[in-house]
């Protein structure tokens, strides 16, 4: 029964059925010529619509600008030209098939036709050939018998590989410590996304969200030419109530209950600011894992496995908010060099 | 625009210049005058009615003080938005314990919302409920508010201001419904766990830009067809192992059935 | 002749100069392949591919793949003057300026989620009915293959447009690369020519999309397509149908015509669709910026399940000698889990086949319920993907169906080890019980509800034996003795080779067949047939006919 070679005829279900075919019904369509050429009719008129539509389609490319709009109820106030050009387009289309179906079940011949299988494998005697062949091959390279050259060459082979591996070290830099730094340093003011404007403290009230990034980022953006520094050193600010804060990751990191947090989930890197100023919660939505802030940023829920790092915060002579340090630890997801 | 067209056509330029002064002025009479209806100077009367009302449907949840309670908090400084935008939006009074206080048909009059305010903001100054020339769009930036909306807003509320889920069974609620009035005082108030953006970190003209951004979500433009509630790609699959695969499973099956 | 003939003949014949095409026309022409709406699921996967195959070629005729940052000022008034990649704005400009772009951009997209929908669910098709099994497992292989190339093809187009949604998604991808230990700081740092976003990544992920990807898909289709065409189609069993023949109907012209047809059907829906439904309006999601987030951040569907198993993992992180770190939260949904789980999809073929110990060639298909434990384990399958799909969208069922996302989560955090292998036991349990009453169907017929009054007072009921048609298909059914553990040593007293291997081989084997069903033997439906306990049809009218003490009749209402 496990038998590889066993062939196809003496195995599974034999090879006359127990039960004959069942006789073939004649359809409508093969009984009246009045019903064959009222389908002849349908399948024709698909065709010719479907034709029609394709007219329709160009007319609507002409004369349909694409910033007008219709509204449709239900389904809201939609482009018009692509809404023309689609059910023109797509009516075309479902109509040629639709009609070639159409006709196959009701005009082609369905009467079902019996074939018969024959093993998949080739006959004994093509593989007895092809083992011969490849047994002459061999023989005739000195393959077996070379063993200098079968060695040096399957060596060779073997290293053929290493330069096209080599060549893709210039896809990027080596990671260095980049991943522990971000651009906040001491003294950097807090500016607030998008207009950018510098914080004092007073301009936050309890419950304050601010998503916020180092002043000057804009500029170094312009000047690196890519969006890498904003990946890693957005933050948050939140204020509570002093009292509030049971936690932090430093003595008075805080500036009279405002707190600045990496904005970088510690799970995937997904940028949080779903901020429930009531629990102090803060929930990553890409995955939920959840952050307490006022609690070290320690994690509550959910499949982050760090706390969100903290940036130590205070003011400067002009009273604006700034970073009194960079950050203490790296932000964003764990990588294997990152250690404790 | 206007003013352009009235120097190029001088026949008809008098008439035209003195239809729009009649115009604007009327309007103006009228913006100015909504204003001071929907901004109530209080008056002593007012909050002295106020405190009746809260005494009677608030002071149990949030002490007789307004000092705040284990079953609500304090409302002293909460500011007259707040008051506003919890009462008009039917969140308050709480009909009984839930993860947060929904949306229902409000239970007072504007009246009685009006006075009620009034009651709270002599407490302790807070914000105040935004006059017509707060919500007035006319000026703002529609992409700049797009851009504060997905900075601000979009974490909780979504990219479409269809709402989202928060912890433990908390939402932040679709904006669909939401007016102008009732967006900006939820930004300076915060209500719930929704952190506030006070004026002096989030100025004037951009909540206006926000708000008009949000009012274009109202519209409801769908360019390329039924929207699927806007909440990505989720209702994208639902819609095509439903509606897609099934039309195509029809259509498999009509192709295999046998043709009598 | 008809015209059209004389003129095929003569262009046959003007190519059968140059290359052998009347042989190959004469072997496939009438090729016959049996009908049936399920052997039509991977027609839908093709005819997607040659859709987006085709939508993706006019889609690069606009797209610009560069992350240079460039100032918008197209049609789309709520992001004039915003800052964007040029990928995100050439996109808009897709969408908004080029005529029938739009339309493009979304045939493209669903023709996608439809590529990927059709593969899965044609995949559970071939499994419940047994049609990778020898000699078709390599097909299998392939298949599945196209499935996980599907999935990170899927996933690199999603990217390509480098809206804020999209964007997001490629953030995770680079903490799950950076989960990889060991290397995966520097494979990171490869991929995305530096950290995080980098200027590189959409170009280079271009090329894997348009170029790598669909070439090693349309190789693979390829193979795919000869292999079945080789192989012929397989065939449910019904009256006339065995394992050495296949019946239905010819290639040239009902199958040109019903494949053909269903091409433009698959096409049409797909239009209708990119005209009348939004998907991916990354217009209304913005330009990617790394500090902003929309909530409801989802990847497409076919990625859910990894999304779930994200969701779901506990917050496990090991630090080795306070200097390497190793998080298990992301590596093991999101690299360990995928490949346990792809490497099982591939080699079920061969586990089975090892188990059983049956290696003939099937071409007749199983009917489910006659394979129990496989059947089961795709239930069990489909279970845990779905409860992890399920999972991946749990914020959106939360805003939607007042839920609480904690309790989602520790639903399947506890529910992925207790459903899928309830859903195991009972579908074995429900195909056994399948089992047993087509047995009872072929020994004693179908109840006719007529209930007979003997002469003797007792009370039967009417039993009509069930048709050919049906007898065909439930004997079809092959019983199979599970294998017998070799005894330690043979009787010379020589050790078994490889005895625990084979012992263990043994005790899969039982508990893959043990409880089978047999069906009846030759013998027993003989004996029903002439000695049962009913009285069927036939012999009711041989009494009446005898003019015995005609028996009452009554229906099943009258007691």
């Amino acid at each position: 029964m496990s038998d590889t070679t066993t062939d196809l005829a003496t195995t599974g279900h034999g090879d006359e059925p127990q039960f004959p075919l069942p006789a073939h019904h004649l359809r409508l369509t093969d009984t009246d010529p009045r019903a064959a050429r009222r389908a002849e009719r349908q399948v024709a008129t698909m065709f010719a619509l479907s034709a029609l539509l394709v007219v329709g389609f160009i007319v609507a490319y002409v004369t349909v600008p694409t910033e007008n709009f219709v509204s449709l109820g239900p389904i809201g106030v939609v482009n018009s030209s692509n809404l023309l050009l689609g059910l023109s387009f797509g009516g075309a289309v479902l109509l040629i098939g639709i009609g070639a179906i159409h006709w196959a079940k009701k005009l082609m011949a369905d009467e079902e036709v019996t074939d018969e299988r024959h093993p998949v494998g080739s006959p004994q005697e093509d593989k007895d050939a092809a083992l011969a062949a490849f047994q002459t091959g061999v023989a005739e390279s000195g393959f077996a018998e070379r063993k200098l050259v079968r060695r040096t060459l399957l060596g060779a082979l073997a290293l053929f590989p290493v330069p096209l591996i080599v060549l893709l070290k210039d896809m990027g830099p080596l990671p260095g410590t980049s991943l522990r730094e971000t651009v906040w340093k001491k003294g950097d003011r807090i500016v607030v996304d998008v207009t950018k404007q510098p914080i004092r403290p007073e301009d936050l009230r309890v419950g304050t969200l601010v998503s916020a990034s180092p002043e000057g980022l804009s500029e170094l953006q312009e000047e690196q030419g890519t969006q890498n520094a904003r990946a890693k050193a957005s933050i948050i600010l939140v204020r509570m109530r002093p009292e509030e804060i049971r936690n932090q990751q430093g003595e008075n990191w805080d500036y009279n209950g405002i707190l600045a947090f990496s904005k970088i989930c510690t799970h995937v890197g997904c940028p949080i600011a779903l901020y429930q100023q009531r629990t102090h919660h803060l929930l990553c939505p890409c995955h939920q894992s959840t952050f307490d802030l006022a609690d070290s940023g320690n994690v509550v829920f959910g499949p982050a496995a760090r706390r969100m790092p903290q940036l130590p915060i205070t003011v400067d002579d002009e009273g604006y908010l700034v970073a009194a340090d960079g950050f203490q630890e790296p932000v964003g997801p764990s990588f294997w060099e990152r250690g404790a | 625009m206007t003013s352009s067209s009235v120097r190029r056509h001088k026949a008809t330029g008098l008439a035209v210049l003195m239809v729009g002064l009649l115009t604007t002025g009327i309007g103006y009479a009228a913006v100015t005058g909504s204003a001071e209806a929907s901004a109530p100077t209080a008056s002593a009367s007012q909050v002295e009615a106020g405190k009746k009302l809260y005494l009677e449907g608030c002071a149990t949840c949030h002490g007789l003080a307004a000092q705040g309670s284990t079953d609500g908090p304090s409302l002293i400084g909460v500011g007259a938005a707040a008051v506003d935008f919890q009462v008009s939006t039917g969140r308050m009074p709480l009909a009984g314990p839930t993860n947060q206080a929904p949306r229902k048909p409000y239970s007072y009059s504007a009246d009685d919302v009006a006075a009620l305010a009034a009651f709270v903001s002599s407490l302790a100054p807070g914000p105040a409920i935004p006059t017509s020339e707060d919500l007035n769009t006319d000026e703002a930036s529609l992409a700049e508010g797009g851009e504060l909306f997905r900075t601000n807003c979009a974490q909780c509320h979504n990219f479409a201001g269809k709402g989202g889920a928060l912890s433990e069974g908390k939402y932040a609620p679709s904006l669909m419904n939401s007016s102008d009035k009732v967006i900006w005082e939820a930004m300076t108030t915060g209500p719930q766990n929704m952190p506030n953006f006070p004026d002096t970190t989030m100025p004037a003209e951009q909540k206006q830009a926000i708000i008009k951004y949000i009012k274009n979500l109202q519209n409801g433009d769908a360019p390329g067809g039924l929207a699927l509630g806007s909440f990505g790609p989720v209702t994208e699959g639902v819609f095509i192992w439903t509606a897609g695969l099934g039309a195509l499973l029809a259509a498999a099956v009509w192709i295999g059935a046998k043709v009598r | 002749m008809s015209a059209i003939v004389n003129e095929a003949g003569k262009a046959i014949s003007r190519a059968d100069e140059r290359a052998p095409i009347s042989s190959l026309l004469k072997a496939n022409m009438r090729k016959i392949f049996p009908d049936h709406w399920s052997f039509m699921l991977g027609e839908i996967a093709l005819y997607s591919f040659i859709i987006l195959l085709l939508t993706g070629v006019y889609l690069t005729l606009w797209f610009k793949p560069s992350m240079t940052e460039v100032i918008y000022n197209g049609s789309y008034t709520p992001l004039v003057g915003i800052h964007m990649s040029e990928a995100y704005a050439s996109t808009l400009d897709i969408s908004f300026d080029v005529r029938g772009g739009l339309l493009l951009r979304q045939i493209h997209h669903w023709a996608a989620l439809f590529f990927m929908a059709a593969m899965i669910v044609h995949m559970f098709r071939i499994f419940f009915t047994g049609a990778f099994r020898r000699p078709r497992e390599f097909n299998w292989v392939i298949g599945g293959s196209m499935i996980l190339i599907g999935l990170l093809e899927g996933f690199a187009g999603y990217s390509l447009p480098d809206d804020l949604l999209s964007g997001v998604g490629v953030r995770i991808v680079a903490g799950i690369v950076e989960s990889i230990p060991v290397v995966g700081t520097y494979l990171m740092f490869f991929i995305f020519g530096g950290e995080f976003p980098g200027n590189d990544f959409i170009p280079r992920l271009y090329t894997f999309h348009v170029l790598l990807v669909p070439g090693i898909l349309l190789a693979l289709i390829g193979l795919h397509l000869i292999l079945i065409f080789y192989h012929k189609h397989t065939q449910y069993p019904g009256p006339g149908r065995t394992n050495t023949n296949v019946v239905g109907f010819p290639l040239f012209p009902v199958y040109v015509a019903k494949a053909g047809g269903f091409f433009f059907i698959v096409f049409g829906v797909t239009a209708l669709m990119g005209a009348l439904v939004t998907i991916n309006p990354i217009w209304a999601y913005g330009p990617y910026v790394p500090d902003q987030v929309t909530a409801g951040s989802q990847p497409d569907w076919y990625i859910g399940f990894l999304d779930g198993m994200l969701r779901a993992m506990p917050p496990w992180e090991t630090v080795l000698f306070g200097q390497w770190t190793i998080s298990w939260n992301v590596f093991i949904p999101a690299a360990v889990m995928p490949g346990i789980l792809v490497t099982l999809l591939l080699a079920y073929p061969f586990l089975e086949s090892w188990i059983t110990g049956d290696k003939r060639e099937h071409h007749l298909l199983d009917r489910p319920r006659n394979n129990p434990t496989r059947t089961a384990i795709g239930v069990m399958v489909i279970t845990f993907y779905g409860i992890l799909v399920i999972n991946g969208a749990n914020d959106v069922i939360a805003i939607t169906f007042n839920l609480s996302i904690n309790q989602l989560i520790w639903f399947t955090r506890i529910g992925i080890f207790i459903i899928p292998p309830l859903a195991f036991l009972a579908t074995r349990r429900f195909c056994l019980a399948l089992q047993r009453r087509d047995r009872e169907l072929l020994l004693h017929g179908r109840e006719s509800g007529q209930i007979l009054r003997l002469p003797h007072g007792e009370f039967i009921e009417i039993h009509t034996p069930v048709s050919d048609e049906v007898r065909a298909v439930i004997l079809s059914k092959e019983d199979v003795t599970p294998i017998e553990a070799p005894p330690a040593t043979d009787e010379n007293g020589v050790a078994t080779p490889g005895l625990r291997g084979k012992r263990w081989r043994a005790k899969l084997s039982q508990a893959y067949f043990g409880d089978n069903v047999a069906k009846p033997t030759a013998a027993e439906l003989e004996e029903a047939a002439h000695h049962g306990h009913e009285l069927h049809d036939h012999e009711v009218e041989e009494l009446e006919a005898a003019g015995k003490h005609a028996p009452s009749t009554l229906t099943p209402d009258s007691h």
